[in-house]
Protein backbone atom coordinates (compact mmCIF):
# COMPACT_ATOMS: atom_id res chain seq x y z
CA UNK A 1 0.00 0.00 0.00
CA UNK A 2 2.88 2.67 0.68
CA UNK A 3 3.94 2.39 -2.97
CA UNK A 4 0.56 3.98 -4.46
CA UNK A 5 0.74 6.11 -1.76
CA UNK A 6 4.42 7.37 -2.50
CA UNK A 7 3.73 8.28 -6.32
CA UNK A 8 0.37 10.18 -5.42
CA UNK A 9 2.60 12.18 -2.82
CA UNK A 10 5.10 12.89 -5.29
CA UNK A 11 2.65 13.54 -8.52
CA UNK A 12 2.96 17.07 -10.03
CA UNK A 13 -1.02 17.62 -8.72
CA UNK A 14 0.06 16.56 -5.31
CA UNK A 15 3.01 19.21 -4.77
CA UNK A 16 0.93 22.18 -6.49
CA UNK A 17 -1.88 21.44 -4.12
CA UNK A 18 0.60 21.85 -1.05
CA UNK A 19 1.68 25.31 -2.73
CA UNK A 20 -1.90 26.21 -3.06
CA UNK A 21 -3.10 25.71 0.25
CA UNK A 22 0.21 28.15 0.92
CA UNK A 23 -0.70 30.48 -1.67
CA UNK A 24 -4.75 30.83 -0.58
CA UNK A 25 -3.48 31.43 3.19
CA UNK A 26 -1.15 34.69 2.06
CA UNK A 27 -3.90 35.34 -0.86
CA UNK A 28 -5.59 38.38 1.14
CA UNK A 29 -2.08 39.83 2.27
CA UNK A 30 -0.64 40.00 -0.73
CA UNK A 31 -3.87 41.71 -2.67
CA UNK A 32 -3.86 44.43 0.55
CA UNK A 33 -0.55 45.24 0.87
CA UNK A 34 0.68 44.71 -3.12
CA UNK A 35 3.39 42.21 -2.40
CA UNK A 36 5.05 39.50 -4.13
CA UNK A 37 3.61 35.82 -3.15
CA UNK A 38 6.86 34.49 -1.38
CA UNK A 39 6.01 32.33 1.02
CA UNK A 40 3.89 30.60 -2.19
CA UNK A 41 6.99 30.93 -4.37
CA UNK A 42 8.92 29.24 -1.93
CA UNK A 43 6.54 26.99 -2.03
CA UNK A 44 7.11 26.12 -5.64
CA UNK A 45 11.07 26.16 -5.04
CA UNK A 46 10.77 23.73 -2.30
CA UNK A 47 8.10 21.62 -4.30
CA UNK A 48 10.72 21.91 -7.04
CA UNK A 49 7.79 23.06 -9.65
CA UNK A 50 9.96 25.62 -11.34
CA UNK A 51 11.87 23.07 -13.42
CA UNK A 52 9.09 20.82 -14.27
CA UNK A 53 9.08 21.80 -18.03
CA UNK A 54 12.96 21.37 -18.61
CA UNK A 55 13.43 17.88 -20.00
CA UNK A 56 14.75 14.99 -18.22
CA UNK A 57 18.19 14.99 -19.59
CA UNK A 58 18.65 18.63 -18.53
CA UNK A 59 17.65 17.94 -14.43
CA UNK A 60 13.79 18.26 -15.31
CA UNK A 61 10.53 16.10 -15.77
CA UNK A 62 9.21 17.08 -19.10
CA UNK A 63 6.14 18.74 -18.36
CA UNK A 64 3.87 19.30 -20.70
CA UNK A 65 1.87 22.56 -21.29
CA UNK A 66 -1.51 20.49 -20.58
CA UNK A 67 0.21 19.34 -16.89
CA UNK A 68 1.30 22.63 -16.46
CA UNK A 69 -2.01 24.33 -16.82
CA UNK A 70 -3.42 22.04 -14.37
CA UNK A 71 -0.99 23.35 -11.89
CA UNK A 72 -1.88 27.04 -12.93
CA UNK A 73 -5.74 26.23 -12.21
CA UNK A 74 -5.20 24.71 -9.48
CA UNK A 75 -3.09 27.85 -7.86
CA UNK A 76 -5.20 30.52 -9.50
CA UNK A 77 -7.95 28.64 -7.12
CA UNK A 78 -5.74 29.79 -4.28
CA UNK A 79 -4.21 32.75 -5.49
CA UNK A 80 -4.39 34.33 -8.65
CA UNK A 81 -0.89 36.53 -8.07
CA UNK A 82 0.56 33.63 -7.66
CA UNK A 83 -0.81 31.14 -10.26
CA UNK A 84 -0.15 34.40 -12.87
CA UNK A 85 3.99 34.68 -11.32
CA UNK A 86 3.98 30.44 -12.25
CA UNK A 87 2.34 30.55 -15.44
CA UNK A 88 4.57 33.50 -16.23
CA UNK A 89 7.81 32.23 -15.31
CA UNK A 90 6.78 28.72 -17.29
CA UNK A 91 5.94 30.71 -20.40
CA UNK A 92 9.65 31.82 -20.33
CA UNK A 93 10.76 28.53 -19.97
CA UNK A 94 8.62 27.24 -22.86
CA UNK A 95 10.68 29.78 -24.95
CA UNK A 96 14.32 27.91 -24.16
CA UNK A 97 12.41 24.51 -24.08
CA UNK A 98 11.15 24.81 -27.41
CA UNK A 99 14.36 26.89 -29.29
CA UNK A 100 17.17 26.76 -26.70
CA UNK A 101 17.93 22.74 -26.44
CA UNK A 102 20.34 22.97 -29.60
CA UNK A 103 22.36 25.87 -27.84
CA UNK A 104 25.08 24.75 -25.46
CA UNK A 105 25.01 27.79 -22.96
CA UNK A 106 20.72 27.53 -22.68
CA UNK A 107 20.72 24.04 -22.62
CA UNK A 108 23.44 24.90 -19.97
CA UNK A 109 20.99 27.31 -18.14
CA UNK A 110 17.95 24.95 -18.44
CA UNK A 111 20.36 22.50 -16.08
CA UNK A 112 20.79 25.07 -13.60
CA UNK A 113 17.01 26.49 -13.41
CA UNK A 114 15.83 23.00 -12.91
CA UNK A 115 18.71 22.27 -10.08
CA UNK A 116 18.50 25.62 -8.33
CA UNK A 117 14.80 26.51 -9.32
CA UNK A 118 15.67 29.69 -10.54
CA UNK A 119 13.10 32.14 -11.10
CA UNK A 120 12.62 33.60 -14.87
CA UNK A 121 10.81 37.03 -15.63
CA UNK A 122 9.81 38.25 -18.85
CA UNK A 123 10.65 41.96 -20.29
CA UNK A 124 9.12 42.50 -23.46
CA UNK A 125 7.01 45.65 -22.79
CA UNK A 126 8.50 48.78 -23.95
CA UNK A 127 8.48 52.87 -23.63
CA UNK A 128 6.74 54.13 -27.06
CA UNK A 129 6.06 50.23 -28.91
CA UNK A 130 2.35 50.95 -27.63
CA UNK A 131 1.72 47.55 -26.29
CA UNK A 132 2.84 45.82 -29.05
CA UNK A 133 5.24 43.13 -28.19
CA UNK A 134 6.20 42.18 -31.64
CA UNK A 135 7.94 45.53 -31.87
CA UNK A 136 10.91 46.76 -29.64
CA UNK A 137 12.70 50.16 -30.20
CA UNK A 138 16.00 49.17 -28.12
CA UNK A 139 18.33 47.33 -30.27
CA UNK A 140 21.07 44.73 -28.48
CA UNK A 141 25.07 45.93 -29.12
CA UNK A 142 27.01 43.05 -29.49
CA UNK A 143 30.73 43.78 -29.13
CA UNK A 144 32.95 41.08 -29.77
CA UNK A 145 31.89 38.44 -27.54
CA UNK A 146 29.68 40.52 -25.19
CA UNK A 147 26.20 42.13 -25.91
CA UNK A 148 24.77 45.03 -23.93
CA UNK A 149 21.37 46.07 -23.96
CA UNK A 150 19.64 48.95 -22.24
CA UNK A 151 15.53 49.01 -22.62
CA UNK A 152 13.03 51.18 -20.86
CA UNK A 153 11.04 47.89 -19.53
CA UNK A 154 7.23 49.46 -18.48
CA UNK A 155 6.47 46.07 -17.27
CA UNK A 156 7.99 43.75 -15.89
CA UNK A 157 6.97 41.55 -13.52
CA UNK A 158 8.02 40.14 -10.52
CA UNK A 159 11.26 41.99 -11.58
CA UNK A 160 12.79 42.68 -8.69
CA UNK A 161 12.44 39.34 -7.64
CA UNK A 162 13.56 37.21 -10.78
CA UNK A 163 16.99 35.58 -10.80
CA UNK A 164 16.90 36.37 -14.54
CA UNK A 165 15.20 38.01 -17.51
CA UNK A 166 14.42 36.85 -20.80
CA UNK A 167 13.86 40.28 -22.44
CA UNK A 168 13.42 41.56 -26.55
CA UNK A 169 14.96 43.75 -28.35
CA UNK A 170 15.76 44.71 -32.07
CA UNK A 171 18.52 42.31 -33.27
CA UNK A 172 21.52 44.87 -34.36
CA UNK A 173 21.04 48.99 -33.85
CA UNK A 174 19.99 49.06 -37.91
CA UNK A 175 17.50 46.41 -37.78
CA UNK A 176 13.44 47.14 -38.89
CA UNK A 177 11.17 47.27 -35.02
CA UNK A 178 9.99 43.73 -36.03
CA UNK A 179 13.26 42.19 -36.66
CA UNK A 180 13.99 41.18 -32.31
CA UNK A 181 16.02 38.47 -30.78
CA UNK A 182 15.37 37.15 -27.11
CA UNK A 183 17.88 37.44 -24.77
CA UNK A 184 18.63 35.60 -20.98
CA UNK A 185 20.22 37.79 -18.64
CA UNK A 186 21.24 35.99 -15.22
CA UNK A 187 20.45 38.29 -12.50
CA UNK A 188 24.35 39.65 -11.91
CA UNK A 189 24.00 40.63 -15.46
CA UNK A 190 21.76 43.03 -15.00
CA UNK A 191 20.77 46.17 -13.02
CA UNK A 192 17.00 47.73 -12.55
CA UNK A 193 16.30 51.41 -12.23
CA UNK A 194 12.46 51.65 -10.72
CA UNK A 195 10.39 53.28 -13.00
CA UNK A 196 6.90 52.52 -12.20
CA UNK A 197 5.51 51.18 -9.36
CA UNK A 198 2.70 48.43 -10.06
CA UNK A 199 -0.34 49.91 -7.76
CA UNK A 200 -2.76 47.95 -9.61
CA UNK A 201 -6.97 46.94 -9.45
CA UNK A 202 -6.16 43.58 -8.99
CA UNK A 203 -3.10 41.22 -9.67
CA UNK A 204 -1.57 43.16 -7.26
CA UNK A 205 1.06 40.69 -6.19
CA UNK A 206 2.56 40.27 -9.81
CA UNK A 207 4.86 43.32 -8.86
CA UNK A 208 4.95 44.47 -12.84
CA UNK A 209 6.81 47.67 -11.95
CA UNK A 210 8.46 49.32 -14.76
CA UNK A 211 11.99 49.48 -14.85
CA UNK A 212 14.92 50.97 -16.30
CA UNK A 213 17.23 47.63 -17.71
CA UNK A 214 20.62 47.74 -18.43
CA UNK A 215 22.91 44.73 -18.66
CA UNK A 216 25.65 43.38 -20.52
CA UNK A 217 26.24 39.63 -21.29
CA UNK A 218 27.70 36.76 -22.97
CA UNK A 219 26.59 37.51 -26.53
CA UNK A 220 26.24 33.45 -26.82
CA UNK A 221 23.43 34.12 -24.57
CA UNK A 222 21.14 35.40 -27.28
CA UNK A 223 18.58 32.67 -28.38
CA UNK A 224 19.83 31.23 -31.41
CA UNK A 225 16.12 31.81 -33.54
CA UNK A 226 14.49 35.32 -34.04
CA UNK A 227 11.84 36.34 -31.56
CA UNK A 228 9.15 36.36 -34.50
CA UNK A 229 9.72 32.66 -34.60
CA UNK A 230 9.57 32.07 -31.18
CA UNK A 231 6.71 34.07 -30.87
CA UNK A 232 4.70 32.13 -33.01
CA UNK A 233 5.63 28.49 -32.48
CA UNK A 234 6.03 28.83 -28.37
CA UNK A 235 4.95 32.18 -26.58
CA UNK A 236 1.70 32.71 -28.17
CA UNK A 237 0.30 29.42 -27.54
CA UNK A 238 1.67 29.12 -24.01
CA UNK A 239 0.37 32.66 -23.40
CA UNK A 240 -2.80 32.13 -23.98
CA UNK A 241 -2.90 28.54 -22.81
CA UNK A 242 -1.61 29.36 -19.21
CA UNK A 243 -3.06 32.88 -18.79
CA UNK A 244 -6.55 30.93 -19.36
CA UNK A 245 -5.72 28.27 -17.13
CA UNK A 246 -4.73 30.66 -14.36
CA UNK A 247 -7.82 32.82 -14.96
CA UNK A 248 -10.08 29.24 -15.19
CA UNK A 249 -9.06 28.65 -11.40
CA UNK A 250 -10.25 31.90 -10.53
CA UNK A 251 -13.52 31.32 -11.56
CA UNK A 252 -13.57 28.25 -10.48
CA UNK A 253 -12.84 29.37 -6.68
CA UNK A 254 -15.81 32.25 -7.23
CA UNK A 255 -18.27 29.25 -8.56
CA UNK A 256 -17.25 27.12 -5.23
CA UNK A 257 -18.01 30.25 -3.03
CA UNK A 258 -21.13 30.48 -4.75
CA UNK A 259 -21.90 27.27 -4.36
CA UNK A 260 -21.16 27.15 -0.90
CA UNK A 261 -23.81 30.34 0.21
CA UNK A 262 -26.44 28.13 -1.78
CA UNK A 263 -26.07 24.94 -0.03
CA UNK A 264 -25.73 26.61 2.69
CA UNK A 265 -29.10 28.56 2.39
CA UNK A 266 -30.51 25.24 1.33
CA UNK A 267 -29.33 23.82 4.50
CA UNK A 268 -30.84 26.21 6.36
CA UNK A 269 -34.63 25.76 4.70
CA UNK A 270 -34.65 22.42 3.30
CA UNK A 271 -38.35 23.18 1.96
CA UNK A 272 -37.20 26.21 -0.45
CA UNK A 273 -35.21 26.47 -3.15
CA UNK A 274 -32.76 28.76 -2.29
CA UNK A 275 -32.86 32.16 -4.46
CA UNK A 276 -29.51 31.96 -5.88
CA UNK A 277 -29.47 28.22 -7.09
CA UNK A 278 -30.96 28.43 -10.46
CA UNK A 279 -28.49 31.51 -10.96
CA UNK A 280 -25.71 28.60 -9.57
CA UNK A 281 -27.07 26.18 -12.81
CA UNK A 282 -26.67 28.89 -15.20
CA UNK A 283 -22.67 29.51 -13.48
CA UNK A 284 -21.65 25.68 -13.90
CA UNK A 285 -22.94 26.02 -17.68
CA UNK A 286 -20.65 29.24 -18.26
CA UNK A 287 -17.98 27.54 -16.43
CA UNK A 288 -18.02 24.82 -18.15
CA UNK A 289 -17.96 26.48 -21.56
CA UNK A 290 -14.73 27.80 -20.31
CA UNK A 291 -12.85 24.57 -19.68
CA UNK A 292 -14.13 23.00 -22.31
CA UNK A 293 -12.47 25.71 -24.15
CA UNK A 294 -9.18 26.08 -22.84
CA UNK A 295 -8.67 21.80 -22.90
CA UNK A 296 -10.02 22.03 -26.58
CA UNK A 297 -6.72 24.81 -26.72
CA UNK A 298 -4.57 22.90 -25.05
CA UNK A 299 -5.19 19.70 -27.30
CA UNK A 300 -4.98 22.25 -30.30
CA UNK A 301 -1.55 23.01 -29.02
CA UNK A 302 -0.21 19.13 -28.01
CA UNK A 303 -1.64 17.89 -31.60
CA UNK A 304 0.60 21.21 -33.41
CA UNK A 305 3.40 20.78 -31.43
CA UNK A 306 4.76 17.58 -33.40
CA UNK A 307 3.80 19.81 -37.14
CA UNK A 308 6.19 22.92 -37.18
CA UNK A 309 3.91 24.29 -40.21
CA UNK A 310 0.74 23.55 -38.39
CA UNK A 311 2.54 25.69 -35.11
CA UNK A 312 2.76 28.67 -37.35
CA UNK A 313 -0.58 28.50 -39.17
CA UNK A 314 -2.95 30.84 -39.38
CA UNK A 315 -5.52 28.52 -38.67
CA UNK A 316 -3.83 27.75 -34.90
CA UNK A 317 -3.09 31.26 -34.13
CA UNK A 318 -6.92 32.05 -34.64
CA UNK A 319 -7.91 29.12 -32.65
CA UNK A 320 -5.10 30.46 -29.93
CA UNK A 321 -6.18 34.08 -30.06
CA UNK A 322 -10.33 32.77 -29.84
CA UNK A 323 -8.81 30.42 -26.74
CA UNK A 324 -7.81 33.93 -25.03
CA UNK A 325 -11.07 36.14 -25.52
CA UNK A 326 -13.77 33.67 -24.96
CA UNK A 327 -11.59 32.50 -21.48
CA UNK A 328 -10.82 36.01 -20.20
CA UNK A 329 -14.51 37.57 -21.55
CA UNK A 330 -16.34 34.76 -19.75
CA UNK A 331 -14.88 34.64 -15.68
CA UNK A 332 -16.31 38.22 -15.74
CA UNK A 333 -19.07 37.36 -16.50
CA UNK A 334 -19.01 34.07 -13.98
CA UNK A 335 -17.35 36.08 -11.20
CA UNK A 336 -20.51 38.66 -11.48
CA UNK A 337 -22.84 35.36 -11.16
CA UNK A 338 -21.33 34.20 -8.38
CA UNK A 339 -20.99 37.45 -6.51
CA UNK A 340 -25.13 37.84 -7.59
CA UNK A 341 -25.73 34.81 -5.68
CA UNK A 342 -23.59 35.61 -3.03
CA UNK A 343 -25.10 38.73 -2.82
CA UNK A 344 -23.62 41.51 0.20
CA UNK A 345 -21.83 38.68 1.45
CA UNK A 346 -19.85 38.37 -1.87
CA UNK A 347 -19.61 41.98 -2.03
CA UNK A 348 -17.93 42.53 1.68
CA UNK A 349 -14.54 41.86 2.18
CA UNK A 350 -13.13 39.47 4.97
CA UNK A 351 -16.19 36.99 4.55
CA UNK A 352 -16.29 33.52 3.54
CA UNK A 353 -18.27 34.10 0.18
CA UNK A 354 -16.26 37.39 -0.32
CA UNK A 355 -15.24 37.75 -4.56
CA UNK A 356 -13.61 41.45 -4.52
CA UNK A 357 -10.29 40.08 -5.38
CA UNK A 358 -11.76 37.71 -7.61
CA UNK A 359 -13.50 40.20 -9.56
CA UNK A 360 -10.40 42.69 -9.81
CA UNK A 361 -8.25 39.62 -10.81
CA UNK A 362 -10.25 38.64 -13.10
CA UNK A 363 -10.35 42.40 -14.43
CA UNK A 364 -6.81 41.90 -15.90
CA UNK A 365 -7.89 38.97 -18.53
CA UNK A 366 -9.00 41.45 -20.91
CA UNK A 367 -5.90 43.60 -20.70
CA UNK A 368 -2.97 41.31 -20.63
CA UNK A 369 -2.28 41.72 -24.35
CA UNK A 370 -5.64 43.57 -25.04
CA UNK A 371 -9.01 42.01 -26.38
CA UNK A 372 -9.24 44.47 -29.09
CA UNK A 373 -5.71 43.89 -30.12
CA UNK A 374 -5.93 40.07 -30.54
CA UNK A 375 -9.18 40.95 -31.85
CA UNK A 376 -7.32 43.16 -34.76
CA UNK A 377 -5.11 40.42 -35.24
CA UNK A 378 -7.83 37.86 -36.05
CA UNK A 379 -10.11 39.60 -37.95
CA UNK A 380 -6.84 41.10 -40.75
CA UNK A 381 -6.28 36.89 -40.35
CA UNK A 382 -9.61 36.30 -41.21
CA UNK A 383 -9.36 38.17 -44.95
CA UNK A 384 -7.69 35.19 -45.73
CA UNK A 385 -7.51 32.27 -43.53
CA UNK A 386 -10.73 30.45 -44.14
CA UNK A 387 -12.60 28.71 -41.43
CA UNK A 388 -12.29 25.13 -40.46
CA UNK A 389 -15.71 23.76 -41.10
CA UNK A 390 -15.81 20.57 -39.50
CA UNK A 391 -16.87 19.69 -36.11
CA UNK A 392 -13.52 17.57 -34.61
CA UNK A 393 -10.61 19.32 -37.02
CA UNK B 1 6.28 36.41 -62.24
CA UNK B 2 9.05 37.32 -59.44
CA UNK B 3 8.88 40.92 -60.82
CA UNK B 4 5.08 40.94 -59.84
CA UNK B 5 5.73 39.91 -56.80
CA UNK B 6 7.77 42.54 -56.27
CA UNK B 7 5.69 45.27 -57.09
CA UNK B 8 3.17 43.10 -55.24
CA UNK B 9 5.52 43.50 -52.20
CA UNK B 10 6.71 47.02 -52.91
CA UNK B 11 2.49 48.14 -52.91
CA UNK B 12 1.32 46.19 -49.81
CA UNK B 13 5.01 45.47 -47.51
CA UNK B 14 5.52 48.27 -46.18
CA UNK B 15 9.14 48.06 -45.48
CA UNK B 16 11.20 50.50 -44.34
CA UNK B 17 13.61 49.63 -46.81
CA UNK B 18 13.26 50.02 -51.10
CA UNK B 19 12.14 46.48 -52.54
CA UNK B 20 15.00 46.62 -54.89
CA UNK B 21 17.44 46.01 -51.91
CA UNK B 22 15.82 42.94 -50.59
CA UNK B 23 17.66 39.61 -51.91
CA UNK B 24 15.74 37.07 -53.52
CA UNK B 25 16.31 35.04 -50.64
CA UNK B 26 16.61 37.39 -47.98
CA UNK B 27 13.71 36.71 -44.67
CA UNK B 28 11.07 39.68 -45.39
CA UNK B 29 9.84 39.67 -41.75
CA UNK B 30 14.16 40.21 -40.92
CA UNK B 31 13.41 42.96 -43.21
CA UNK B 32 10.19 44.47 -41.26
CA UNK B 33 7.25 43.08 -42.94
CA UNK B 34 4.78 42.86 -40.00
CA UNK B 35 2.29 40.51 -39.98
CA UNK B 36 -0.49 42.86 -40.64
CA UNK B 37 1.26 43.84 -43.74
CA UNK B 38 1.76 40.02 -45.01
CA UNK B 39 -2.00 39.69 -44.88
CA UNK B 40 -2.72 42.82 -47.44
CA UNK B 41 0.45 41.13 -49.35
CA UNK B 42 -1.48 37.46 -49.45
CA UNK B 43 -4.46 39.70 -50.29
CA UNK B 44 -2.74 41.59 -53.05
CA UNK B 45 -1.36 38.33 -54.62
CA UNK B 46 -4.59 36.09 -54.23
CA UNK B 47 -6.37 39.36 -57.02
CA UNK B 48 -3.08 39.67 -59.06
CA UNK B 49 -2.72 35.93 -59.95
CA UNK B 50 -6.34 35.10 -59.07
CA UNK B 51 -6.03 32.14 -56.74
CA UNK B 52 -7.06 31.45 -52.99
CA UNK B 53 -3.90 30.57 -50.50
CA UNK B 54 -5.16 26.79 -48.91
CA UNK B 55 -4.59 27.05 -44.82
CA UNK B 56 -1.78 24.70 -45.11
CA UNK B 57 0.24 27.10 -47.22
CA UNK B 58 -0.57 30.15 -44.52
CA UNK B 59 2.31 29.91 -42.37
CA UNK B 60 5.32 32.28 -42.06
CA UNK B 61 7.62 29.78 -44.35
CA UNK B 62 4.98 29.97 -47.36
CA UNK B 63 5.80 34.45 -47.05
CA UNK B 64 9.57 33.79 -45.77
CA UNK B 65 11.32 35.74 -48.82
CA UNK B 66 10.24 36.66 -52.49
CA UNK B 67 11.82 33.37 -53.79
CA UNK B 68 9.00 31.67 -51.05
CA UNK B 69 6.53 33.52 -52.48
CA UNK B 70 6.92 32.98 -55.90
CA UNK B 71 7.52 28.79 -55.14
CA UNK B 72 3.79 29.21 -52.84
CA UNK B 73 2.09 31.19 -55.79
CA UNK B 74 3.91 28.02 -58.44
CA UNK B 75 2.64 25.30 -56.17
CA UNK B 76 -0.47 26.58 -56.02
CA UNK B 77 -1.10 27.25 -60.12
CA UNK B 78 0.13 23.72 -60.79
CA UNK B 79 -2.08 21.84 -58.98
CA UNK B 80 -4.88 24.27 -60.37
CA UNK B 81 -3.37 22.72 -63.53
CA UNK B 82 -3.84 19.06 -62.88
CA UNK B 83 -7.47 19.76 -61.10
Amino acid sequence: MNFPVKITEDSLVARAARVAEIAARHADAVDFEGRFPQEAVNAMKAERLLGIQIPRHLGGEAASTTDIAELCSMLGQACAASAMVFAMHHIKLSSLVEHGVDSEWHSAFMRRIAAEQLLIASATTEGGIGGNLRNSICAIEIDGDICRLQKDATVISYGSHADAILITSRSHPQAASSDQALTAFLKDQYTLEKTHAWNTLGMRGTCSDGFLFKGEAPAKQILPKPFAEIAAQSMLASSHLLWSGVWYGIAVDAVSRAQAFVRAAARKSPDATPPGALRLAEVSNLLQMVKSNVVAGLKAYEDAKADGDKLSSMGFAVAMNNVKIASSETILEIVNHAMLICGIMGYKNGTPFSLGRHLRDAHSAQLMISNDRILGNTSSMLLVHKQDTSLLG
Amino acid sequence: MNKTVRDLVAKFGKLPVPVDQVADDADLYAAGLTSFASVQLMLGIEEAFDIEFPDNLLNRKSFASISAIVKTVDLIQDSRKVA
